[in-house]
């Protein structure tokens, strides 16, 4: 049980590193908000999984954890990305689009 | 965004769903199944429904019937076999080292008409590959898509992004 918990929270650990590296490398803010968001759920919910292994009591309260994270982590990500479109950012494109 | 819902008249059952929600919380928060605990949190979720419960139209448009529960759980394994998905297509796209990304905003249409079936649609494009919801205006979700596909359409675009995600929320809300 605890190396099963323990591996969830390198693969939680390991999404979470590339939602950071994607954070990084994606070009302008709405690509980032994609990095941003998915993997550090994913990385977040993994985490919770491998820690509700190693200490099987508190299961119950990283259950309530991990719904608040699924319905708040979206809506946030959303808003971020309604007040970048808001205050007039416009999306990156690839030349092939006829972007820069 | 507007609330077609507000006026509707709330039934026994959404007073029953507001306090099974209240008193599930409370046991999971609490962490225990001692009579005491229980009994307060009763009493207190039975306060909260009864001064809050006609104002909590946000759950007005959750269709019940026996089936609901299993219907939320084939949503459940649906998101979370995307939520998967997109997490390794983002991997993938991240350590490219082109980064191969097309990003487009696109515009679709959903047929759900309550607020919470729309933002719990809104909140799964969101989470699933490669989509991110940046506004919901009426019936309208503007999507920024990371790999758009030339020459994509409105109507492909919902059929792509959410088709899959609203059968399976409109089976449990308006």
């Amino acid at each position: 049980m605890n190396i099963i918990g323990d591996i969830f929270l390198v693969i939680g650990a390991l999404f979470i590193a590339v939602g950071g590296l994607g954070l990084l490398r994606m070009p302008d803010v709405y690509n980032r908000i994609h990095a941003g968001t998915k993997a550090v759920t994913l990385g977040s919910l993994s985490v919770l999984l491998g820690i509700a292994l190693l200490h099987p009591t508190w299961w119950p309260k990283l259950l309530v954890i991990a719904g608040f994270l699924l319905f708040t982590n979206p809506v946030a990500a959303s808003i971020i990305a309604r007040a970048a479109k808001i205050s007039g950012i416009k999306p990156w494109r690839t030349e092939e689009q006829g972007g820069e | 965004m507007d609330h077609p819902q507000t006026t509707r008249t709330v039934s026994g059952a959404h007073y029953a769903f507001v306090f099974s929600i209240s008193l599930l919380l409370w046991v999971l928060l609490s962490g225990s199944l001692a009579w005491e605990e229980v009994a307060l949190g009763a009493f207190v979720s039975l306060m909260i429904t009864l001064l809050f419960g006609p104002r909590f139209t946000i759950y007005n448009g959750i269709k019940f019937s026996f089936m609901a529960p299993l219907y939320v759980l084939l949503y459940l394994v649906h998101f979370f076999r995307e939520l998967i998905k997109a997490n390794f297509e983002l991997a993938m796209r991240v350590l490219t080292p082109s980064l191969p990304i097309r990003p487009e905003m696109v515009e679709i249409k959903t047929t759900l008409e309550s607020p919470l079936g729309r933002m719990l649609l809104a909140n799964s494009i969101t989470l699933t590959p490669g989509t991110l919801s940046v506004d919901v205006t009426g019936d309208t979700i503007l999507v920024h898509w990371v790999y758009c596909p030339p020459g994509t359409d409105a109507k492909m675009a919902t059929d792509a992004i959410a088709a899959s995600f609203e059968r399976h929320i409109k089976r449990f809300l308006v």
